[in-house]
């Protein structure tokens, strides 16, 4: 082998690819020149930019994690109706982008036969945008995709319909740290045990200073256990939280009773009308039941209908909570009121009410 | 290459999830299984893992240390803790790989990925992962110098993974929305571009984010979810086409505009009128895009454009839920001077991030303990009450310059304004 062949290709630092080769030459004409929009069905979006060129989007959701029959197949609808043009939304919907008017209905037939719905616009229950759970992460208490293929069973309806008061985005998350994000409605895991310790593996296996100063209410203190150094926790101050886990993997956090669900309500990222929000907690406890999660789905179905049902046009669900308050929403929920329902973190004292405001 | 020749794990479990109307990943995973591959029998054990898992509720994944030549991070290693009943998925590694700004794609370039992903991997790609990336999962340890070499090559670098810039995402935006305030891609290309070597060679505290919305409906949740915020905005009065807000009171109604649109602006910044027009009081209007989400064809966004910049934004761990604080109320970005203005400003905010984090600390907590006012200090920003609900009402605090402090504002506003002169 001669020396050049031997020496390692370095990487190209290209960064982040510039999109307008990629982009729909409709798009990339208009850039930044729209005008406004429309949505012709659910699942269609027609922008129209200030030069008169109209662009289709059709929208359809799919598993997000896609063998590559599936990516082919839809690139395939791609190519026959919309000259090859796709892209994604940041909850893994597919959008085809289309200049041709006429090819909108027969590609959402075609959608429709291969199993992939259309909706996801406007006032719909969009994608559950999610985390990977047990099919690759290292800390997963659940499968989110197993989770969220169950939800979207259950909401399909409400997938391809826009028929909620406002749009509903909801999220999971696999372990406590909720990378999934707020969520007007959010399915999280939530352990409920401190971590068992292989006391064995401790030394040899985390830094144990590094550990000690990731847990959030200093509960994790090094000790000497059966002569080995290794580290114990403060079973009363410990939250349960799962940070020193990751660090520590013989800090065991996931147990098959241990691991739970918790369903919390009424966050939102848009500073529309109200401010954006952190959803609130309304029941943990569920059980962590593969494959179909059913306690979870029946949870999330009834603040849904909840939702659907008595909340004005463009509140989100938050919205629609603080006009009616708590008291009322748990009634309607069937939620009983607990003592976790109290926040105890920092600046708790700020989600007291100081006030006599009291929906009787 | 035929590659049929293995005992298939049943997934009765699984199975379940291949019921109902919703696109299943199991069904996908069963093709990739099934099509003679050289990756079916790791998508056998992947499988008969992730049955696994769910009879024993638990996840049988560890990491480990994985690198391409010449990076630091970006590739998410996992190896089976199970590896004795399901060899052949021993190790599932990601490349986490940076889409094009926006996720544009043509059906070539994804294709082209495709056959990469069957060459050298294992066939499963997710569109996209929470952090923005396309995730190509499931690659050997010795596929991954190669998988990334054919990823390279076609254009396409590795993103962030550790202490590191992370991979950075923005909305649509002009690329289609008419709410669009700046020029998204641009900024996000920019500003990632130019620091990328803290993506690929992690050396800071913790993660650091970006994420790019074009407006204040935040289609990429920014403030929630970004150490560092960029939020389309404008400052002149919202454009307003009666004959299109007549055309939408006929369609609507007046009660349900009145009930929908004025009675919810947060600002009651609205009014309409007796002759089907909307009186709008710019001055108290906080760009909410409420107003504009509902009628869109009949007010837009000002002229004056530009951005808020939003800086702490994280998730729970360590000190809780975070939200991004405003730091600068209003950028222009329209020029190339008013981007590169905002690529030097981000960069100031990484390089204190870099010095004064503790390890493990997010810039949120790190504000969040050595005080805002220390923080803006740090950066060269001056206070600005849009950064706060209130001023503070706790009076524990030491004053006896606060004279002296309101003659520096007062002299700093009035340099401003003899300089714009
Ligand atoms: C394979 C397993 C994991 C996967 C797939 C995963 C995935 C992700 C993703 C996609 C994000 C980005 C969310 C965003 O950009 O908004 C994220 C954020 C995060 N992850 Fe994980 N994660 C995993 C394991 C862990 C572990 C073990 C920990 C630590 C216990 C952890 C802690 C975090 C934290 C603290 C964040 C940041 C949340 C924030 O934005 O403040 N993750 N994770
Ligand atoms: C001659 C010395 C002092 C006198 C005559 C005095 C008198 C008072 C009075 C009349 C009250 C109101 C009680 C009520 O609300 O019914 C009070 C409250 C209080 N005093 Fe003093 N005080 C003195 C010194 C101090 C000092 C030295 C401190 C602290 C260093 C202090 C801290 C407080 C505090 C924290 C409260 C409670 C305030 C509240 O939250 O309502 N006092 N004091
Ligand atoms: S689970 Fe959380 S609170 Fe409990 S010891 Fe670990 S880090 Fe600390
Ligand atoms: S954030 Fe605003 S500009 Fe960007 S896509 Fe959403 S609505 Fe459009
Ligand atoms: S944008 Fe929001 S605050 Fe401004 S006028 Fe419209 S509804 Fe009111």
């Amino acid at each position: 082998m001669s020396e050049a062949a031997q020496k390692p290709r370095m990487p190209d630092e290209t960064g982040v690819p510039d999109p307008f080769p990629y982009m729909h030459p409709v798009m990339k004409k208009n850039y930044g020149q729209w005008d406004y929009h429309f949505r012709p069905r659910p699942g269609v979006l027609c922008h129209v930019a200030k030069s008169g060129d109209k662009i289709w989007t059709v929208r359809a959701g799919t598993q997000r994690q896609m063998d590559v029959f599936t990516i082919r197949k839809l690139c395939d609808l791609a190519d026959k109706y919309c000259d090859g043009y796709l892209r994604f939304t940041t909850r893994s919907n597919i959008e085809f982008l289309l200049d041709k008017e006429e090819n909108v209905e027969p590609l959402i037939e075609e959608l429709n036969k291969e199993g992939f719905p259309v909706g996801g616009t406007g006032n719909s229950v969009s994608m559950v945008s999610h985390t990977q759970g047990w099919l690759h992460c290292d800390i997963p208490g659940t499968d989110a995709s197993g989770v969220v293929k169950s939800l979207m069973d259950l909401m399909y309806e409400e997938f391809i319909n826009e028929e909620m008061p406002n749009r509903v985005r909801i999220t999971s998350s696999c372990c406590q740290i909720n990378c999934g994000g707020q969520g007007d409605i959010a399915v999280n895991v939530q352990y409920t045990k401190p971590p068992r310790i292989n006391h064995e593996l401790v030394a040899n296996v985390c830094e144990r200073p590094a550990v000690v100063a990731r847990c959030p209410v200093a509960a994790i203190r090094p000790a000497l256990v059966n002569g080995k150094p290794s580290l114990e926790v403060d079973e009363k101050k410990c939250v349960c939280c799962g940070a020193c886990y990751a660090p520590c993997p013989p800090m065991q956090i996931n147990g098959k009773e241990e691991t739970r669900i918790a369903v919390w309500v009424g966050g939102k990222h848009s500073n529309a009308r109200s401010k954006p929000r952190f959803h609130k907690l309304v029941v943990a406890g569920l059980p962590n039941n593969p494959p179909r999660w059913p306690e979870v789905g029946e949870v999330v179905m009834k603040i849904l209908r909840a939702y659907k049902e008595n909340a004005k046009d463009w509140e989100r669900i938050g919205d629609w909570i603080e006009r009616i308050g708590w008291p009322r929403f748990f009634e309607l929920i069937d939620v009983p009121f607990v003592k976790h329902h109290i926040d105890t973190w920092t600046y708790a004292r700020l989600t007291h009410n100081h006030s006599t405001h009291i929906q009787y | 290459m035929a590659n049929n020749d293995f005992k298939v794990h049943p997934t009765p479990k699984l199975d379940e999830l291949e019921k109902g109307p919703w696109p299943s990943f199991v069904t996908g995973l069963k093709r990739l299984r099934d099509a003679g591959k050289r990756y079916s029998p790791m998508i056998n054990d992947l499988l008969g893992q992730l049955e696994h898992s769910y009879e024993e509720r638990l996840g049988f994944w560890k990491g480990g240390t994985i690198t391409v030549v010449g990076y630091g991070g970006g590739v998410i290693p996992r190896f089976s803790e199970v590896a004795d009943k399901f060899p052949a998925s021993s190790e599932f590694h990601t490349l986490r790989i940076i889409p094009p700004a926006g996720y544009h794609y043509t059906t070539d370039i994804i294709r082209k990925m495709c056959d990469i992903w069957e060459e050298y991997g294992s066939g499963l790609i997710a569109f996209h992962g929470q952090s923005g990336d396309i995730m190509f999962q499931g690659c050997s340890s010795d596929n991954v110098q190669p998988a990334f070499d054919a990823l390279n090559e076609l254009g396409f670098d590795l993103g962030g993974a550790g202490p590191a810039l992370r991979t950075s995402m923005n909305c649509v935006g002009h690329a289609r929305c008419e709410m669009s305030c700046y020029d998204e891609i641009k900024a996000h290309r920019m500003i990632i571009n130019e620091y990328l070597d803290e993506m690929h060679r992690p050396a800071l505290p913790y993660k650091f984010k970006f994420k790019f919305s074009g407006c204040p409906n935040d289609c990429v949740n920014a403030i929630h979810r970004a150490d560092f915020a960029v939020i389309g905005t404008w400052r002149d009065d919202m454009k307003v086409d009666q004959e299109k807000v007549k055309e939408y009171v006929e369609e609507l109604g007046r009660d349900y505009i009145i009930e929908h649109v004025i009675n919810m602006c947060p600002t009651r910044a609205l009014k309409l009128n007796d002759d089907d027009t909307l009186a709008v009081d710019n001055k108290a209007c906080v760009r909410c895009m409420h107003c504009l989400n509902v009628m869109n064809r009949a007010l837009k966004p000002g002229d004056d454009k530009g951005a808020v910049i939003l800086i702490g934004g994280k998730r729970t761990l360590k000190i809780g839920d975070l939200m991004g604080t405003v730091i600068k109320p209003f950028i222009k970005l329209e020029t190339d001077e008013d981007f590169e203005a905002l690529v030097e400003f981000a960069g100031e905010v990484i390089d204190f991030f870099a010095e004064n984090a503790l390890e493990h600390e997010r810039i949120g907590e790190t504000i969040d303990r050595i005080g805002l006012p220390a923080f803006l200090e740090a950066i060269g920003v001056d206070p600005d009450p849009n950064m706060v609900l209130h001023p503070r009402q706790v009076s524990f605090v030491r004053t006896d310059d606060f004279q002296a402090e309101m003659e520096r504002m007062r002299a700093k506003k009035a340099a401003k304004k003899e300089a714009a002169e």
